[in-house]
């Protein structure tokens, strides 16, 4: 036996690294995102999102519009939870006018219903839209029959499915109309059975848990270093909710849970939504056993329309109606970073006011954008599949990260 | 609970200019260029301030000053449940360095402040436009940028493609002026007639 007969063979097998282009048409890149993987055969090595394809320049157009007239872009922001967009820029233009103080209860009480509305709106189109991209479809037809008798309120409040313009610097646009608490307490009693419902489709399903647990890990650290919020931090470990901790309107009057992850992954990610749902629901019973009948925005009609009744009488009020929709009221010097916990997370609003009737420079600050920055961090070493679960859990709506 | 924050900061950092919006609502800290790395990391890592998130960075542009940029930079402390806005003055030439090493969630806030103002970022990695098209030429956020752009895009029916042309607007842009007076305004117009034609008497 001789040493020079042993041979080393190595088997060199070459994977090739090659570039997949995910999107910007693919179903289950939630809208106009396109990723460039760097694969390593299925592994992703790199993920580099390219975002701005839904970029309407929002921030130049609202610098050239009234607060009154820029409202209504903030409903084309986030459009699965319009009414917290809004909610983020009448909190920062009232702060600057210093009418936060004035806000009738009553209309604080809405904006609060609806931005709850809103919350079980947005995590209802999450979560089952979630499922579809990992392989299941009923979820997805449930929920958007709960969905629609959401935005039917919508609708009733403020005429429109959608882009409801409803929520408006001192108040709301107008009242609720004749039985919709009724109605929305009635809804409330069925919407348990659905959660219950929906859970049993997917908590404990094997499919959807291989899926999910522990893909996409973020630990808590990480989360803060990449900028989360809302459910993307809690589900981390964090139980940090802007509701709690820096409450506006009637928030601090009300009794809720934080629900935690614990292991940030997708799987948690998703627990922490449907958790949230139900919260959800409690702050909707308060808010309707506490609303008492009263104004729904401030009186001053500087800022809010008159009555269309005063103004077929009173010259005051016809100047005023007038002068409120051409020149909209003049904001004073200043500037306000404000903030509302929106479905995704931290929704803020950087508005600068130099005095005249259009806002210096509004600065929006979508919860969004920061998770997905995180996505290559979440997703390298996973298998392409996983990518589209990240994506997914993370609950990324390009209105508002493209804005 | 801004006034805890305001002692600890001078406590921390003496030379801090603080001012306050909303009457006192809201923290801002106003810093040069120079030495912004040393004290985003000692606003981060001093306990008592624990800014240890930067929820927000963005421009603001004031044409009328010699250094046109400010970039303001928003931070969090979870712990503490406080805010802090911090203002940079910039140019268009002057580089603001980069906090993307401190805070890795800043990298594609200070991409989009480049690809909107063109504020550069000195030690960003990665200094791609984010918003914007590919390709795209100038910063829209700047206030001398015109709302409509300067280029628009269509598909062109003929050469099956889509096809990028100078905006052509079949209206001029029209930018109504509503400002006049009513209570904004404290001197109507006109009034300095009644100053220009006035005979000064005598002083008594």
């Amino acid at each position: 036996m001789s040493v020079t007969t042993t041979q080393l063979t190595t088997n060199t097998v070459q994977v090739d690294s090659h570039t997949i282009n995910f999107g910007p048409q693919h179903p289950a890149a939630h809208g106009v995102l396109r990723l460039i993987l760097e694969m390593k055969g299925e592994v992703v090595e790199r993920a580099d999102p390219h975002i701005g394809l839904l970029h309407r320049g929002t921030e130049k157009l609202i610098e050239h519009k009234t607060y009154l007239q820029a409202l209504p872009y903030f409903d084309r922001l986030d459009y699965v939870s319009p009414m917290c967009m809004e909610h983020a820029f009448a909190i920062a233009t009232e702060r600057l006018l210093g009418i936060e103080g004035d806000i009738p209860e009553r209309a604080q009480y809405i904006r609060v219903l609806f931005s709850e509305i809103t919350r079980i709106l947005n995590h209802l189109l999450n979560v089952t839209t979630y499922a579809l991209d990992c392989g299941a479809i009923t979820p997805a037809l449930w929920g958007f029959e709960q969905r629609e008798h959401l935005l039917e309120m919508y609708e009733q409040v403020s005429g429109s499915h959608y882009h409801a313009n409803y929520f408006r610097p001192g108040g709301v646009a107008k009242d609720l109309p004749a039985g919709m608490e009724a109605r929305i307490a009635g809804w409330c009693e069925q919407f348990p059975a659905f959660i219950d419902k929906l859970e049993g489709l997917l908590t404990n399903n094997r499919i959807f848990k291989q899926r999910t647990v522990d893909i996409g890990v973020m630990t808590a650290e990480q989360a803060i270093e990449w900028g989360f919020s809302g459910p993307c931090l809690r589900a981390s470990g964090l139980a940090w909710d802007l509701r709690r901790s820096q409450p506006y309107d009637v928030y601090d009057r009300m009794e809720f849970d934080i629900p935690v992850g614990r292991h940030g992954d997708c799987y948690d990610r998703y627990l922490v939504r449907i958790a949230e749902m139900r919260q959800s629901l409690r702050i909707i019973a308060q808010c309707l056993a506490q609303m008492r009948p009263g104004p729904v925005k401030v009186l001053d009609n500087k800022i809010t329309p008159p009555k269309r009744g005063a103004m077929k009488r009173s010259m005051e009020a016809l100047i005023h109606h007038f002068k409120l929709y051409t020149e909209g009221y003049h904001v004073p010097e200043g500037s306000t970073y404000s903030v509302v916990e929106a479905p995704k997370g931290e929704f803020g609003v950087y508005l600068v006011a130099d005095g005249g009737n259009k806002p210096y420079r509004c600065k929006i600050r979508a919860p969004g954008y920061a998770h997905l920055q995180a996505m290559e961090v979440l997703s390298k070493g996973h298998m392409l599949a996983d990518a589209v679960a990240i994506i997914g859990s993370l609950d990324i709506v390009f209105g508002e990260i493209d804005r | 609970m801004v006034e805890a924050l305001q002692a600890a900061l001078l406590a921390a950092i003496p030379e801090a200019r603080l001012t306050t919006q909303r009457g006192g609502a809201e923290l801002v800290l106003h810093t040069p260029r120079e030495g912004l790395l040393a004290l985003m990391l000692r606003l981060r890592d001093t306990p008592g301030l624990e800014f240890a998130q930067c929820m927000d960075i963005c421009g603001v542009d004031w044409p009328e000053r010699s250094e046109r940029f400010e970039v303001v930079y928003n931070l969090l402390s979870l712990t503490l449940n406080q805010r802090l806005r911090v203002i940079v003055p910039a140019s268009e030439t002057t580089p603001v360095p980069s906090v993307a090493a401190i805070w890795p969630a800043a990298t594609w806030f200070e991409r989009e402040t480049w690809d909107m103002y063109g504020v550069v970022f000195e030690g960003l990695t990665d200094m791609r436009r984010l918003l914007t098209d590919y390709g795209f030429e100038g910063h829209p956020l700047r206030k001398d940028f015109p709302l409509s752009g300067h280029i628009e895009l269509r598909y062109d029916e003929e050469r099956k493609q889509v096809v990028y042309e100078p905006v052509k607007l079949t209206q001029d842009f029209r930018s109504f002026d509503f400002l006049s007076p009513w209570e904004a305004m404290t001197t109507l117009p006109g009034d300095e007639k009644i100053h220009l034609n006035r005979v000064e008497g005598p002083k008594p």
